[in-house]
């Protein structure tokens, strides 16, 4: 065994096969391309984190004492932009969907490598707007841009911030464009799409809301930009302009994009949580049709927004119905997720630690998503610390979750080294922890009536605000540990099998880390999905560790 | 597709890419690819759209008197400019298909100059618009005719906002699209393309298309609002 | 997928019934037909932009289904844009809030 490693160490394959800073920034190999966009990711999200981090200082204290209220603004703005844009949206799609959707159907690449090439400058040039657009005077609409603070009165960069995410919008398309042309071109023999593994699901559901709800908040900055630069009138409500017009187009995107971020980790979930109970997993029919049905419904949804924006009561009724509607295929999933655990051999390793986190979490947020989804109590708690940790707990307990918990999984077959096991369940916890004492706080918060968006606030607010800015800090914590020992691993790790986890899917069926064709001989797949009856117990595999 | 057995091709075929399998797996998923594309276009103008609808409902009046001092001979002329130049595109695929190198190459240089002809003559429309000060922003003015009901001036210059950004985004399409056939005339004029191998061709004049869809929808909405006698 | 190639001789004539069919939307956006005017306006746009979609873009004589699947997936989106957003407007008007 030990020697059948070292030789596989000197095996060529995709880390190895060139080096140099070329060799990676003209990459079209799709394993590498999803390192850069690891990398760039990395950087955005602890970007954002400190945003995040300064926000929670300065509410540490009910008084407006470490920064202004104009500072304030731009702090939550740019945390929210970077975090939305530039981390969720790509996170789990862009890293991990990148590296494993070629590998999980047995293709040599992405069905148009240049371009995924693309959309990786795509991304990194709109980072780079946005970037400047902070550092020179930021900016202080809300990460939601609405009109007509946005293309009337804000005095910040918010035509290059605009141009910034229109630009990075790009590599949401492209990546979703390749995804579906890969998965429906460019299937191995015989994995039929009942074959399909439930990640690829996932991310064909995820490509198609990139594809179509992208081009609409495309247009829709276009048209804030050519108000904002060229006097253009159309959500100006002084011409007759309707500034609701704006906030339908921007949520007919900005909330199907919430299924952005979601499904991809659902997917990761849904691989995880099999693997680490040795059974198929139940209902893979409905968990599959679950994700279509979200990439669906989540198009149904957008105005609950808007609730209290004076929209008509009528669409507000039709919203509200509708939107209870989403969280049938949702629930499908928690349920089959459960389902899959009972009488599984359910071991806990962190992966496992992370796909229970998201379970969790996402289930408390998308319980509290029908507590807003219901008209009387979203006139209640709209503007609230309630929804902050509503959607707090769907994109951070769950994509964030689901992400790691992704990372994880794979890192072996990425870097073609293992984690230290008891540091990854010590972040896992860590993180855990830190989230809950962090957004639970605000549910009560948001609930007592405590404004989002404000720097400072009445005293009796104090106590919790402590206690989420305490959590806040833990959480920081959970979040470096696992890029420290990442990086630690890739030099120091033990050095991974092909198979560490006795996985089924075809990713595994490769060496780690893989080849720059993935596959020495394109594989026929003969068997179904997640076939773990004929797989061998998982401890029987981790003697060795 | 997955059915067969697709044995990694050895032998090098001009034009095909490494990670495909053939030149028909090659050839599927690029035109699939252009056809998502195009898909996602329609929503990118489709949000316009939604614009439209909103304030066409709205301001009628408004939407009818502006879309009056549009110059329709031209707006029309323009529209068959735009047909030529899709029927250019689609005999060059034709032309592509039976591997006649020159036809193609003619073809393909007329379809540019189609398009530049549809650009300048847009580019002289606009010129037309900032002349009688129907460019939104401070300058606006709409001189109404005394047989209209009158025209609320805030509205009037949501329907040219529109108009700019419609054509605008239009007419980017099709800057876009002049630049694209100018590669693909360069490389038919190489000799890149076969009856086996023109795929490009094909692709680009899918994109090609499609912006003379959005025009055939534009010219309607924006030129013929409302153009009966009236009074 | 085999190809077809169609005659030129089609091709032209579908350029002549687009161009046609562009002088009779001119032509008849003049006549009054009441609210039937817009109606008429569109349904040629749709018949031009069949035309070109059928013919010009091959989709009449390609044995792909996908095609057809994206394109009218594409469509139903749109169609959802536009019709959830009008279930909002159909009610209120310019300048007053919807009551809620």
């Amino acid at each position: 065994m030990a020697t059948a490693v070292s030789i596989a160490a000197e095996r060529e394959h995709y880390l190895n096969k060139e080096y140099g800073i070329r060799s990676w920034l003209l990459t079209t190999d799709h394993k590498r391309i999803a390192l850069l966009y690891l990398a760039s990711i990395t950087f955005f999200f602890f970007i954002g984190g400190f945003f995040a981090l300064l926000i929670r200082l300065e509410l540490l204290t009910p008084a407006g004492d470490l920064v202004q209220a104009d500072t304030y603004n731009k702090l939550f703005t740019m945390h929210g932009v970077i975090m939305v844009f530039f981390f969720l949206i790509p996170a789990v799609p862009a890293v991990l969907g990148n590296f494993l959707v070629p590998l999980m159907i047995g293709a040599r690449d992405l069905a148009f490598p240049k371009i995924n090439l693309l959309s990786w400058y795509c991304y990194i040039a709109g980072g780079i707007l946005v970037l400047h657009a902070m550092l020179t005077g930021g900016l202080d609409t809300g990460w939601t841009f609405y009109t007509p603070f946005s293309t009337a009165f804000s005095n910040t960069a918010v035509v290059e911030a605009g141009l910034g995410v229109f630009i990075n919008g790009f590599s949401s398309i492209l990546t979703g464009l390749n995804f579906i042309v890969t998965i429906h071109r460019m299937r191995a023999p015989g994995l039929t799409w009942s074959r399909l593994p439930l990640f690829l699901w996932s991310h064909y559901a995820t490509s198609v809301i990139m594809l179509l709800g992208t081009p609409v908040i495309a247009i829709t900055l276009v048209l804030v930009v050519l108000e904002r630069a060229f006097h253009l009138g159309i959500f100006d409500p002084t011409r007759g302009g309707d500034p609701l017009l704006f906030q339908h187009l921007f949520w007919f995107y900005s909330h199907p994009a919430v299924y952005i971020m979601i499904l991809p980790s659902m997917g990761v979930v849904s691989e995880i949580v099999t693997c680490f109970s040795r059974k198929r997993v139940f209902g893979y029919y409905f968990v599959a049709m679950a994700s279509i049905g979200i990439a669906v419904i989540g198009f149904f949804v957008w105005a609950h927004h808007m609730f209290v924006a004076g929209m008509s009561l009528y669409a507000a009724l039709i919203f509200s119905i509708l939107s209870y509607l989403v969280a049938v295929p949702s629930a499908i999933k928690v349920f089959n997720w459960t389902a899959t655990l009972y009488k599984g051999s359910v071991s806990f390793s962190t992966p496992m630690l992370y796909a229970f986190g998201f379970i969790g979490l996402f289930t408390m947020g998308g319980l509290t998503g029908l507590f807003l989804a219901a008209l009387g109590i979203d006139v209640h708690v709209t503007d609230t610390y309630f929804v902050v940790a509503h959607f707090h707990y769907i994109m951070v307990g769950g994509t964030v979750m689901g992400y790691l918990g992704g990372m994880h999984y794979w890192w072996p077959k990425i870097s073609g080294r293992l984690y230290p096991e008891s540091w990854g369940r010590l972040a896992a916890l860590i993180v855990f922890l830190g989230f809950n004492l962090t957004f639970f706080p605000q549910f009560i918060l948001g609930y007592l009536g405590m404004p989002r968006r404000y720097w400072q606030y009445p005293p009796e607010f104090q106590v919790l605000n402590v206690l989420s800015t305490a959590g806040s800090t833990i959480l920081a914590v959970g979040y470096l540990l696992p890029m420290v020992y990442f990086l630690w691993s890739m030099r120091y790790g033990k050095l991974a099998d092909d198979n560490p986890w006795n996985a089924a899917g075809l990713e595994w069926k490769t060496t780690s880390p893989p080849p720059t064709f993935n596959f020495e001989e394109t594989p026929v797949v003969t068997w179904e999905a997640y076939n773990y009856n004929e797989l061998p117990a998982l401890e029987e595999v981790r003697v060795e560790r | 597709m997955s059915d067969s057995p697709a044995p990694l091709a050895l032998e090098h075929t001009p034009g095909l890419q490494h990670h495909f399998a053939d030149m028909e797996q090659q050839r599927n998923a690029s035109s699939l690819g252009m056809w998502i594309f195009l898909g996602t276009e329609i929503m990118f103008f489709g949000g316009m759209f939604l614009a439209y609808l909103v304030y066409r409902m709205w301001y009628f009046n408004e939407f009818a008197a502006g879309s009056r001092t549009l110059n329709l001979p031209i707006g029309a002329v323009n529209t068959a400019v735009l047909i030529c130049s899709s029927l250019t595109v689609a005999l060059s695929v034709r032309a592509a298909q039976l591997g006649k190198r020159m036809l193609l190459v003619t073809l393909l240089v007329l379809t540019i100059l189609f398009g530049l002809v549809f650009l300048g003559v847009k580019a002289y429309e606009w010129n037309e618009k900032f002349t009688e000060h129907h460019v939104p922003g401070y300058s606006f003015h709409f001189k109404q005719e005394s047989t209209e009901k009158p025209v609320d001036q805030g509205r009037a210059q949501i329907f040219f906002s529109l108009y700019f950004a419609m054509t605008g985004m239009h007419a980017l399409h099709m800057i876009i699209g002049v630049g694209i056939f100018g590669v693909i005339t360069w490389m038919a004029w190489r000799g890149r393309f076969t009856p086996e191998y023109h795929t490009p061709v094909e692709i680009a004049g899918l994109y090609w298309h499609f912006v003379d869809i959005v025009w055939i929808y534009l010219f309607p909405l924006l030129y013929l609002i409302d153009r009966r006698p009236h009074g | 997928m085999s190809e077809h190639i169609l005659s030129s001789k089609l091709y032209w004539t579908i350029w002549a019934v687009l161009i046609c069919l562009t002088g009779i939307t001119a032509w008849v956006s003049t006549v009054d037909l009441g609210p039937l005017n817009t109606v008429v306006a569109l349904l040629i746009a749709s018949g031009k932009a069949l035309l070109v979609v059928l013919i010009f873009m091959h989709v009449k004589y390609t044995s792909e289904k996908l095609t057809r699947v994206v394109i009218i997936s594409a469509l139903f989106w749109l169609l959802i844009l536009l019709g959830l957003s009008l279930t909002d407007y159909f009610i209120r008007r310019p300048g007053l809030a919807g009551g809620a």
